[in-house]
């Protein structure tokens, strides 16, 4: 990263240009390979490719949500997965009333769980829901209210590091419960699957398989440039501020809690986003989405592309779960043996990920060594 | 408030604290200090260890409540019963113990963070910087001899340098009274020398409260001392008469 002479970051620098220029090229080239070129060529991508590479953008854009306020406030939300799971399930319920007549119970309003269960007319929480705009207002809201709620009560308690790592864990936890439970509503162990339409278009088709994989790859560059406008901005300057001496801040008269809900809520909106699109791609969302481990397993993604870089972020998720899917394929059984050790090397030899170290001139933002983490004030 | 309408003569006074007590667990930190500053006022606060220097600070400050007593600023705020982001915006600007730096922003950005300016979310992601920003910025760096240095990251600075970027911070935060705490531990005599230098240039149109241990930095500012033992005021004065107290004497050499 280069530094001009006022010693700012430049909002689009060169690695920011490189990865938007990947992004654009994949979202025109991979429905290209995809929809143009006959089955039998050998430049022709597969739908499940199309698929799996679409999924892994939705990742990448969880991860980045999760750099934001990790990386850059020093936030270790251990709950991130609970907003995409959010935000999935808003699409979900949407899709779920798309079906229509064509479930198994042909129940124009119902969902077929619904019917299953014996009740008789639709919830509350899912009017609305047939709407494609009011559902993505939802994707937006549900993961952004929650967030401002959790944010409010936990940042102005003061509540910081492990503390707030564990009741972030607690809240995916707890809502990983409440989702299970069938009288929620929202489809219990099961969860939402069986989608038929999006928008009119079938889920299955080929045309939205490749529309979806583009859309996902905008989201990720619009992220990426709202993300990057928020750190290069002032207020990211007061955020890693925040992230190095708390109190510091504080004495110097900037709210603390106001600016962590601010970029907590901001990056929960982005992992709803995240879920909402992965939910058409993989067909289903059900409460195990909602899993602890999911939320770690991104903690993972982005300590490995480089804490504090976005790009490396989004490029540690694609990196880790292409080696979780040949894993899965060829050692199923090695998988979380082979996460557990990559993250302790990752923490031994890459203390700064891919991105981080490979970048070794980068100034800006730089990482300082642990041993040279600055206490808060000692009292006397 | 009461107090400062029922006694005019407080209205005068840019700091005033009567009465003051904090306990921890039972320990009790500070037990009725009392203490009123002028505006313009330099002073140097001294006490052996445990006397409650820094708890004042933190009082003041917002960061510990006080269980008793009243503390005032310029005779119309009533600290007790505002958090730390109020009380900085209030005027009140404090320089730690301990240089506390961003470590990873450069000293130029260190200055722009505290640098007077609105402190909103709103204001620092949509707001455009001021015009003068560069030059109050270059002002600063000026004073606290740090132009040199004005991109490096503030982690390589050092320890000295961090001192005197914190106090530049101080500067920037254009306070009407600074709260300095210890800021010659660990400096060369050069470089205390110098920070005193810089201390009395800064009293010339602020209110200032230095807490030091160090006696000949003390002398070197040359004004009123107030002497804390166990959470009071021991005696205050200029530093001669002070040093000439019995019980001072005792306090400091008597144990």
């Amino acid at each position: 990263m280069q530094l001009d002479l006022q010693g700012k970051a430049p909002f689009l620098d060169a690695r920011s240009r490189i990865f938007l220029a990947v992004l654009a090229g994949a979202a025109t080239l991979v429905p290209i390979l995809f929809l143009a070129t006959p089955a039998s060529s050998f430049l022709h991508m597969p739908a499940y490719l199309v698929a799996l590479f679409g999924k892994y953008l939705c990742f990448a854009l969880l991860a980045l949500s999760l750099d934001l306020v990790w990386g850059y406030c020093g936030i270790l939300s251990l709950g991130h997965g609970a907003f995409f799971s959010l935000g999935g399930y808003a699409m979900g319920m949407y899709l779920m009333r798309q079906i229509g007549t064509r479930g198994v119970y042909a129940n124009p309003i119902l969902p077929d769980f619904m019917v299953f269960l014996n009740w008789k007319e639709l919830p509350m929480t899912w009017w609305g829901f047939s709407s494609f705009s009011y559902a993505m207002l939802m994707v937006l809201l549900v993961p952004g209210i929650l967030a401002f709620c959790f944010g409010w009560f936990a940042f102005r308690s003061r509540v910081t590091g492990v503390y707030l790592s564990i009741i972030t864990q607690a809240m995916t936890y707890a809502l990983l419960l409440a989702f299970f439970r069938n009288d929620m509503g929202f489809g219990g162990n099961n969860g939402l699957t069986d989608f038929k339409d999006l928008l009119g278009f079938n889920v299955q088709a080929d045309g939205m398989r490749a529309a979806l994989f583009s859309i996902s790859a905008i989201a990720l560059g619009i992220g990426y440039l709202i993300a990057r406008a928020v750190v290069t901005s002032k207020f990211g300057k007061v955020l890693i501020a925040i992230r190095d001496a708390e109190s510091r801040t504080r004495f110097i008269g900037y709210r603390v809690e106001t600016y962590k809900v601010v970029v907590f809520t901001l990056s929960a909106m982005m992992a709803g986003v995240a879920g909402a699109l992965y939910v058409p791609q993989v067909g289903i969302i059900n409460p195990s989405e909602f899993s602890p481990a999911n939320s770690i397993e991104a903690v993972i993604w982005v300590a490995v592309g480089g804490r504090g870089t976005l790009v490396g972020a989004a490029l540690g998720a694609v990196l880790v779960n292409f080696a979780k899917t040949w894993f899965t394929g060829a050692l199923p059984e090695f998988w979380l043996f082979a996460l557990g050790l990559l993250f302790i090397l990752v923490t031994l030899f890459l203390p700064k990920g891919i991105v981080g170290t490979m970048s070794g001139l980068t100034i800006w933002p730089r990482r300082k060594p642990p041993q040279a983490r600055p206490q808060p004030t000692p009292a006397e | 408030m009461s107090l400062a309408k029922d006694n005019p003569a407080l209205t005068s006074s840019v700091l005033y604290l009567d009465g003051v007590c904090v306990s921890f667990d039972g320990y009790k930190a500070l037990r009725g200090l009392s203490l009123t500053l002028e505006p313009g006022e330099m002073r140097a606060i001294i006490g052996p260890n445990g006397a409650g220097k820094t708890t004042m600070m933190d009082v003041i400050t917002g960061k510990t409540r006080p269980d008793e007593g009243e503390i005032y600023f310029n005779g119309l705020h009533d600290l007790t019963k505002l958090d730390e982001p109020s009380i900085a915006e209030l005027g009140i600007g404090r320089k730690f113990q301990k240089p506390t730096v961003f470590e990873s922003h450069t000293v130029e950005d260190n200055i722009l963070l505290a640098l007077k300016a609105p402190r909103s979310a709103f204001a620092t992601l949509f707001g455009a910087a001021p015009a003068d920003e560069r030059e109050r910025i270059d002002r600063i760096l000026e004073t606290t001899r740090l132009k040199d240095h004005r991109a490096r990251m503030a982690a390589d600075l050092s320890h000295g340098q961090k001192q005197w970027l914190e106090i530049g911070m101080l500067l920037a935060q254009d306070p009407k009274l600074l709260l300095v705490d210890e800021p010659v531990a660990g400096m060369t005599d050069a470089e205390t020398a110098q920070t005193a230098e810089l201390l009395r240039e800064i009293a010339k149109d602020h209110s200032v409260v230095v807490v030091e241990h160090d006696m000949t930095f003390v002398r070197d500012l040359g004004v009123k001392v107030t002497v804390l033992h166990e959470g009071a005021v021991l005696a205050e004065g200029p530093l001669d008469v002070v040093s000439a107290d019995p019980r001072v004497i005792e306090v400091y050499l008597g144990r």
